[in-house]
């Protein structure tokens, strides 16, 4: 059976010591941190964060159990919350007095719920009456109130990357009235209603914290609400309901999320996929909310892929406890002792861990049959490139070989990407000639992703190795070559010359020479001077070649110089003078070439007629008939004389 | 249906006089080996045309043929003698396969002067008004259409003996014979090019692709060709099939399927239902009405030239004609017997997306148009012809029919230009020659490589230079993308 698990847990998980009755375990979102605060910090703080550097351990006095503990960006600044109407502060900034300072909340009588930083010396308290935005002053150890908002707070949450917070009022808890924050201003977001699936009576609180969550998704905030199946109401499983909020407007509903089953979920954002994990089942969906269902009502999405559960995981072991002989014991995805954060974390803290939850993009090519809509998955997908190359040189080779149309559309969808990173690199390329003076902001240059593949990434994995197969027959050869070719065309993209060549190379090994004439007879092929080259060389084996090279060459009209050697290597001095005069080059060529060529013919009266046709030029040009010495016709004067006699060469009276 | 052949076209001029355009006399097929002795010389004659001539002057006949051939042989063994010329015929002899001989018999054109007092017509024949080059073209080509249907007479043969040769010449030549329109052949049979319709690279890649898709799906399809009107567009198979091949279609089979139409009496345009497409395609060869229970699947065979000689395939034509007066047509050569279930597929695959193919290519064709300029009468006519791709253009020709091709311009103006013909075929160099007519035309022959253009300019006052300066405006302007030396 091949590899299902989609989703893995990265191989590096941050460890930190398990939560227990003397270690309290507290997880930062915005700083990503993992604070193990052992015994109110009297016997230590250990801080892991992602990478080293934001690791840290301190002591701090034990003054009362710890509820919520957080750095400020960049570890300048720790708060502590001991109790529920204050916030204590403490420095890191070296130089800067350490002792703890304390803020309490301005309301009188509410109770701080939590808070949260927003920049390296902004912090805003959330009490269940309102919020209190403080900038702090570390060298005085003061804060100063910024803004406060009054409000009857159930309940909030924090999206660190928008510095959005969002607060659950009113009793049953379904208004939610979002926040922005930005450099020491707060702003009120437009507030939006989550429905129910049932009102209940009496009102009491009913939309819990635990189903909702908040994430960005290809750039953009969304709400996510976990929408639990209900008796009553005649639907098949809970549902995740996207509300998508902008910075400025109206909060919408725009996608639905069916989950067909029923149970506990949890939610994680990945790659910009919205992962549900189903603990009953021990299994996850997928959904991505680009993807288009044809066959379901407007922003209704099922999932991308079949359930399956995270790829099982082993505990690395370290230090001298490893047994090599031994595999390391599998760690129990799922557990109940798992939380989930935002966008991709999972946190067991009875065993100590931070993961990094992943997608692996190389199971999803079996099960997802349909070629098109695995494209569309893929090409939206981090790193991508390599998988959608091998899924080209699948539905190209093997048992699997798609149908052409399949090969077409998946062709198409990769040069869709393709041609609308040329054109942003164009209309950026266009910008910055123009001045950065023009145009207001500052254009960014485009990024180039993975999911642009270009023709010579095609060239290099796909299309060089596939039409050197030999149980490939040479019509699909062609006939896939043809077609990428047409979608490049279609798309506006200029084909590179190596890929003509390929076309022309197998065209040439299957002696269809009659289809290629064809092909060049309709201008498939775009004309450049290497693929004249090439059609020369082919006029020992298809004498028609040297036609339609000669024809590219007068139609690129800048490789004039190619058709008199072209012409005179066919021993055609003649036409080739005629050409050159017609051109209006006849009195920059050099005569030499000329001469020598018709001496080569053995020709003497097509010598004469080439040599007086030179000395009429030279007449025109400097009133003597005579060649320069840079010309180097010395020989051929002589080689006239020795013909028709010294009085021959200044006789201007004869014309051919 | 009563067939009018050239023999009888006759066209009045002045008062009395008549003229007699030139006509078969006759057609016959012999092989040598076939009656080696005396008194068997019957056995020689493979088929002779007109069948109810008396059996010993077809004897003589071929005789004489015989006679004239070996006594030619004695001074160019490698070329035997190819046309003989008396004053009121004209005797052409080919042998396409060795030892077997076709020779056709053509009456010199000619003019019967009455005379008066009741005495009998003068008749003055027209010796030198018949080109060599034309008619010799003509005798190939009766050849390589009955190859392409029958395959070789060494062929026949072998499968049955002379027996079987006879019985094939016999059917397909009564017919083929009743075809030849001799009095219209001209440079164009010597040519025997193939008009291609100019289409856009994008819309030509999307033909490529779809005719790749059909081959894909339908793999009993081995070779497809695309045409649009009478222009081909695309060929899958080799060169040389192509050419007769493309000579069939376009003066046999789709003329026989677009009269009726346009004399509407019987205008089939109604849009055929395949799943939920409407297409408005349909089989020119096999099935009329794919619907109808009895309907046959019986298709032409025809063959064409394989690695190791000729394979024989079915020939399916289908043709999409949209109320928009564009008509494409795509040939398909498949190697097995054909089914209904083959034919109601190709028929559901291929009828709609050669629908929307045609609109696109109506849409190139309105595009041409529109560049080509308004439609008044140029100052210039022209015949071009590539011996590379056999690619031809005439404006002086008009829409083929049937039963005529029909030309724009006196018939001595294309006896000028089928001289020039000839004296290009004669030496290897590029050439230029330029005629003043008679009638005040002038007449340019230009040959460049392996590309011949003849053009017919309409201006009596203007001088050598003149003309060969329209010329080369002519070939700046028609002729921009391909390389003509001038």
């Amino acid at each position: 059976m091949s590899e299902e698990h989609y989703l893995e847990l990265c191989e590096n998980p941050v460890q930190f010591e398990n939560a227990s009755s003397v270690n309290n375990v507290f997880f930062d979102e915005a700083n990503k941190q993992v604070f193990a605060v052992r015994s109110g910090g009297a016997t230590g703080v250990v801080v892991k964060g992602p990478d080293d550097k934001s690791s840290v351990a301190f002591r701090m006095d034990d003054k009362g159990e710890v509820k919520c503990i957080k750095f400020s960006i960049g570890n300048k600044i720790l708060a502590v919350q001991r109790t529920s109407k204050s916030v204590d502060l403490i420095n890191f900034i070296p130089d800067y007095p350490h002792t703890e300072f304390t803020q309490e909340c301005k309301t009188k009588n509410a109770n701080v719920l939590g808070f949260c930083w927003t920049n390296w010396n902004e912090i805003v308290f959330i009490t269940d009456q309102g919020i209190e935005f403080y900038q702090v002053f570390p060298d005085k150890r003061s804060l100063k109130l910024l803004k406060s908002q009054s409000i009857n707070v159930n309940w909030y949450q924090y999206c660190p990357e928008t510095s959005v917070i969002l607060l659950s009022t009113t009793v049953q808890g379904n208004i939610l009235q979002p926040f922005a924050f930005r450099n020491g201003t707060m702003s009120k977001m437009s507030k939006f209603e989550i429905e129910l699936p049932v009102v209940p009576k009496p009102a009491k609180l009913s939309l819990s914290e635990r189903d909702i969550a908040m994430a960005t998704i290809y750039g953009q905030l969304f709400v996510m609400y976990l929408k639990h199946h209900s008796r009553t109401a005649n639907s098949p499983g809970a549902e995740v309901v996207l509300y998508h909020l902008p910075r400025e407007g109206a909060c919408k509903k725009t996608h639905v999320l069916k989950l067909n089953t029923t149970g506990k979920f949890a939610l994680n954002i990945v790659d910009n996929l919205v992962v549900v994990h189903h603990q009953s089942t021990q299994t996850s969906l997928i959904f991505d909310i680009k993807l288009k269902e044809p066959d379901c009502a407007v922003n209704t999405h099922q999932p991308v892929l079949p359930a399956r559960s995270i790829h099982p995981y082993r505990i690395p072991l370290s230090g001298p406890a490893v047994v090599p002989s031994q595999p390391p014991p599998l760690c129990q995805l799922y557990s109940s002792s798992w939380s989930v954060f935002q966008p991709d974390i999972i946190i067991s803290a009875s065993e100590g861990y931070l993961w990094y939850l992943q997608v692996k993009l190389p199971p999803t090519v079996n099960l997802l049959q349909d070629k098109g809509k695995l494209m569309d998955f893929l090409l939206r997908r981090r790193d991508c490139k390599m998988v959608i190359l091998s899924v080209c040189s699948q539905i190209l080779e093997g048992g699997e070989k798609g149908s052409l149309p399949v090969v077409a559309t998946v062709f198409d969808k990769l040069n869709q990407v393709y041609k609308e990173y040329l054109e942003a690199e164009q209309s950026y390329t266009v910008a910055m000639e123009s001045g950065p003076s023009r145009g207001s902001a500052a254009q960014k240059r485009p990024v180039r992703t993975q999911a642009v593949i270009d023709q010579s990434d095609m060239y290099t994995h796909v299309l060089s190795s596939f039409t050197e197969r030999k149980d490939v027959s040479h019509k699909f050869v062609i006939a896939v070559l043809m077609e990428y070719i047409r979608s490049l065309n279609q798309f506006q993209i200029t084909v590179q010359h190596y890929l003509y060549e390929l076309v022309i190379k197998t065209l040439v090994q299957h002696n269809l020479f009659y289809m290629l004439h064809q092909f060049l007879q309709y201008h498939v092929f775009s004309d450049s001077k290497p693929l004249a080259c090439l059609l020369l060389s082919l006029e020992s084996t298809y004498p028609p070649a040297h036609q339609l090279s000669l024809d590219m060459l007068k139609r690129l009209s800048t490789a004039n110089d190619e058709i008199v050697e072209v012409l005179l290597s066919k021993q055609q001095v003649l036409g080739a003078l005629r050409f050159i005069r017609s051109v209006g080059g006849h009195d920059n060529v050099s005569a030499r070439k000329f001469l020598d060529a018709a001496q080569q013919t053995g020709d003497q009266m097509l010598f004469y007629t080439v040599f007086r046709s030179f000395q009429q030029r030279n007449q025109r040009l400097r009133g003597s008939p005579s060649f320069n010495p840079g010309e180097h016709c010395e020989e051929h004067v002589v080689h006239f004389k020795q013909l028709f006699g010294a009085s021959a060469t200044r006789s201007k009276t004869h014309t051919m | 249906l009563l067939h009018t052949s050239g023999s009888t076209g006759t066209m009045a001029s002045g008062m009395q006089e008549k003229q007699y355009t030139p006509s078969l006399l006759s057609f016959f097929i012999y092989n040598p080996t076939f009656g080696p002795r005396e008194g068997e010389e019957e056995k020689k004659i493979l088929f002779y045309h007109p069948s109810d001539v008396e059996k010993n002057e077809k004897i003589r006949n071929v005789g004489l043929c015989e006679a004239i051939v070996q006594f030619t042989r004695t001074f160019c063994p490698t070329k035997p003698a190819k046309s003989l010329h008396t004053q009121k015929n004209r005797q052409f002899f080919f042998e396409p396969e060795d030892n077997f001989w076709i020779v056709m018999v053509v009456r010199n054109p000619m003019i019967e002067k009455p005379n008066k007092d009741g005495k009998p017509p003068t008749v003055e024949y027209q010796e030198e008004e018949i080109l060599d080059t034309v008619y010799g073209a003509v005798v190939r080509q009766c050849y390589s259409m009955y190859k392409l249907f029958n395959g070789t007479f060494g062929r026949a043969v072998e499968a049955g003996g002379v027996e079987l040769l006879i019985q094939k010449l016999e059917k397909f030549f009564y017919r083929y014979l009743q075809t030849l329109h001799l009095q219209s052949c001209d440079l164009l049979d010597v040519f025997g090019g193939i008009s291609f319709f100019p289409l856009d690279k994008m819309t030509y890649l999307k033909i490529q692709s779809f005719v790749n898709r059909v081959e894909e799906s339908l793999s009993l399809i081995k070779y497809t060709a695309f045409l649009y009107n009478d222009q081909l567009i695309w060929s899958g198979l080799e060169q040389d099939d192509m050419r007769i091949l493309y000579k069939y279609l376009t003066t046999s089979l789709f003329p026989r399927h677009s009269e009726p139409e346009l004399a509407g009496r019987d205008s089939p345009l109604r849009p055929e239902v395949a799943g939920n497409l409407l297409h408005y395609g349909r089989f020119l060869t096999g099935p009329t009405n794919l619907k109808d229970p009895e309907a046959k699947f019986r298709f032409p065979k025809i063959f064409v030239s394989a690695e190791d000689g000729y394979e024989e395939l079915h020939l399916i034509v289908y043709k999409v004609e949209c109320p928009i007066m564009s008509v494409s047509s795509v040939s398909f050569l498949a190697s097995v017997e054909l089914t209904r279930d083959f034919c109601e597929q190709l028929d559901s695959l291929v009828g709609p997306q050669l629908t929307l193919l045609a609109s696109d290519i109506c849409e190139q064709f309105t595009i041409n148009r529109r560049i080509s300029g308004p439609e008044k009468e140029p100052q210039f006519k022209f015949i071009y012809f590539n011996h590379m791709n056999l690619a031809e253009k005439s404006t002086i020709h008009m829409r083929k029919t049937a039963s005529v091709c029909l030309t724009s311009v006196h018939p001595d103006l294309m006896k000028i230009l089928g001289d020039i013909n000839c004296d290009f075929a004669r030496v290897d160099e590029d050439e230029e020659i330029i005629v003043k007519a008679m009638t005040d035309y002038w007449v340019v022959g230009k040959k460049s490589d392996q590309r011949e253009l003849y053009v017919i300019l309409n201006q009596k006052n203007a001088n050598l230079i003149e003309v060969n300066e329209e010329v080369k405006r002519l070939c700046a302007t028609q002729f921009n993308n391909i390389f003509f030396l001038d």
